[in-house]
């Protein structure tokens, strides 16, 4: 097993279109900062614009930890695609260069080479996501310094102290992985039915779209089943942006506001994932291969 | 013991049967050649022993234990090469090889994937990317890989695609070698029939997922049974001739503008004499013995299957 994930680490690295995500998040990345770090005092007022009659906020308003915040709520949408890139492509790639068929011949077990072709493709999602996490966190802290984490929401504003945010990060960014791994079951999944590599990457990103706007539709009848979208989950890591009052209004520091929901919605995407593998396994299982 | 049985391999593709209640067997040492026109489902076959198709019905051991329930040691002492071998293009051969050493559950050294391409021609090339190989280097590439675990039983199935002369005659060169010097077992699928003979020890025709014919080629070729069709200006004169003579006993009839006789391989230079002597202008005296027209005997004459035996 150990040598089947090595193999498949070995192929996915050497691919060059495996840079691509990770060549399409630098560049993102680098051009917001670079916009924040030449207008980034003009951005701070428009988020404040909204409050800042009731509120006087006194240090770097614009500071690495906001940056960050920022940079998640723009890219965590989009990462999926990328993601999709290498996920979609485990199986239909392998069937579409006909490469399959050489491996198969192989004395491998079928699950067990399904599931590490799912850890590998997991292991890209995870490397993917380190690699954002120290753009987006450690570049950011870098350029613009530290300060209080102020987030202004729909209908209220969260300040979260300075020393109490790194921990905040890296539980949203472990809860992302979630999410993250969640697209990446999803696309390998689907990649067990194609023998090209464009169909599944379209039908995992059609899926998430699809169940993305079922999830924001208040429709009664979509409303009783967005609980069960894996999508209306996948967004949860904003939750560790949230933290509980006490009966004077007071900010607890290093609480969470729905710690439950939290644990819920890791739940759910963990549920999904364990669905996405186990019918990946047991597809490829009974597949012929007439490729 | 057969180093690969076969008994009553069926598999139906929607209702279709591409091989229907196929059985033989293959015995060690032995280079197999496996024939059949287009659709005949010899692919299908060969991808059934290789587990990449289950089966509907039917039962195959190899090295005597069941394929279906002891795949994994049994694939460790097969190399296969199914149709055209497609490796990773951006990887170069040399670590298309090597990749393709540890999933056969080997480390292999730097030498022993260098012999490997060495025996396939490819040592000169071994850092290069497969992207900029031609088809035929590919496809010396997909029997190095085949071969780089030393199995015991290789199956090929059209490896001569793609090559030129002389890289087919080398695949054959290395076929004979493999069978001959090293004792390995081959069953080898190929449309290029003159090359089957040339190195088959065996034959197994199918058609329609059925088989056809299961032998030894010694038999097929039986020199005492070789078809001579000979053509002359005046094709009376010649018969009469041939009634007259010491091959009256070996006239077959005529198939159109042609004499058929059957006689001895050894015989056809006192026939070609005798007629030359008798006064008969020929055209042309051929013998028909090869796999080519025998194969297409059988397939366009289809009865029952039948084995032979030397």
């Amino acid at each position: 097993m150990l040598t089947l994930i090595q193999v498949e680490l070995y192929k996915i690295f050497r691919r060059p279109h495996t840079y691509i995500a990770f060549a399409a998040i630098t560049a993102l990345i680098v051009v917001i900062q670079t916009g924040l770090k030449l207008d980034g005092e003009a951005y701070a007022d428009f988020i404040m614009q909204t409050i800042k009659q009731s509120f006087e906020f006194e240090g770097q308003l614009l500071n690495g930890y906001l940056v960050c915040y920022v940079l998640l709520q723009l890219l965590l949408v989009h990462v999926p695609l990328l993601i999709s890139l290498i996920a979609a492509d485990m199986i239909s790639g392998e069937a579409n260069l006909g490469t399959i068929r050489f491996l198969l011949t192989k004395p491998v077990s079928r699950p067990g080479f399904t599931l590490a072709k799912f850890i590998a493709a997991s292991v890209y999602t995870i490397m993917l996501l380190l690699w954002i996490a120290f753009l987006a966190l450690v570049v950011s802290v870098w350029i613009f310094g530290t300060d209080d984490l102020f987030i202004v929401k729909s209908n209220y504003a969260v300040q979260l102290s300075e020393n109490d945010v790194l921990w905040r990060y890296a539980g949203a960014f472990c809860f992302a992985m979630l999410s993250m791994l969640t697209v990446t079951a999803l696309g390998f999944f689907l990649s067990h039915f194609a023998s090209n590599t464009i169909g599944p990457i379209v039908a995992t990103m059609s899926v998430i779209v699809f169940f993305t706007i079922l999830s924001t539709m208040s429709i009664p009848i979509f409303q009783k089943i967005q609980p069960y979208l894996f999508t209306i989950h996948m967004v949860n890591w904003k939750e560790f942006f949230d933290q509980q009052v006490d009966a004077d209004n007071v900010a607890i520091a290093g609480s969470l506001q729905n710690p439950k929901k939290i644990i819920k919605s890791a739940l759910v995407l963990i549920f999904h994932i364990a669905g996405f593998v186990g019918a990946s396994v047991w597809v490829f299982r009974k597949k012929d291969i007439l490729s | 013991m057969s180093i690969l049985k076969v008994e009553g391999l069926t598999k139906e593709f929607g209702g279709i049967k591409a091989v229907n209640n196929l059985s033989f067997a293959v015995e060690p040492g032995s280079v197999c050649g496996f024939l059949g026109q287009n659709g005949a489902g010899k692919s299908t076959t060969i991808r059934m022993l290789l587990t990449l198709i289950r089966p509907t019905s039917g039962s195959v051991e190899i090295f005597g234990e069941n394929l279906f329930t002891h795949r994994s040691s049994i694939l460790k002492n097969i190399g296969a090469v199914i149709e055209k071998p497609d490796v990773y293009p951006y990887l170069s051969g040399y670590d298309n090889l090597r990749l393709f050493a540890r999933l056969s559950g080997i480390k292999p050294a730097n030498s022993m994937i260098m012999d490997k391409l060495e025996l396939v021609g490819l040592s000169g090339r071994a850092h290069d990317k497969v992207s900029i190989y031609s088809q035929g280097m590919k496809q010396r590439l997909g029997l190095a890989i085949a071969l780089i675990h030393d199995p015991q039983l290789i199956i090929l199935d059209e490896p001569t695609n793609g090559l030129d002369p002389q890289g087919i005659a080398d695949i054959r060169n290395l076929i004979v070698y493999l069978s001959r010097d090293r004792n390995k077992t081959i069953l080898v699928s190929s449309h290029l029939l003159s090359e089957v003979e040339q190195m088959a020890t065996h034959v197994l025709i199918i058609d329609k997922g059925r088989k056809l014919v299961d032998g030894p080629s010694a038999s097929l070729f039986d020199p005492s049974e070789t078809v001579v069709e000979i053509e002359a200006v005046n094709t009376d004169f010649a018969r009469s001739k041939l009634l007259t003579s010491p091959f009256a006993g070996n006239l077959m009839g005529d198939r159109g503008n042609f004499i058929i006789l059957k006689i001895h391989r050894d015989n056809i230079p006192l026939l070609h004499r005798h007629l030359v002597q008798q006064g008969v202008e020929l055209i042309r005296l051929q013998p028909r013995h090869s796999l080519e027209d025998y194969f297409l005997q059988v397939t366009n004459d289809k009865t029952d299957a039948y084995t032979y035996t030397g």
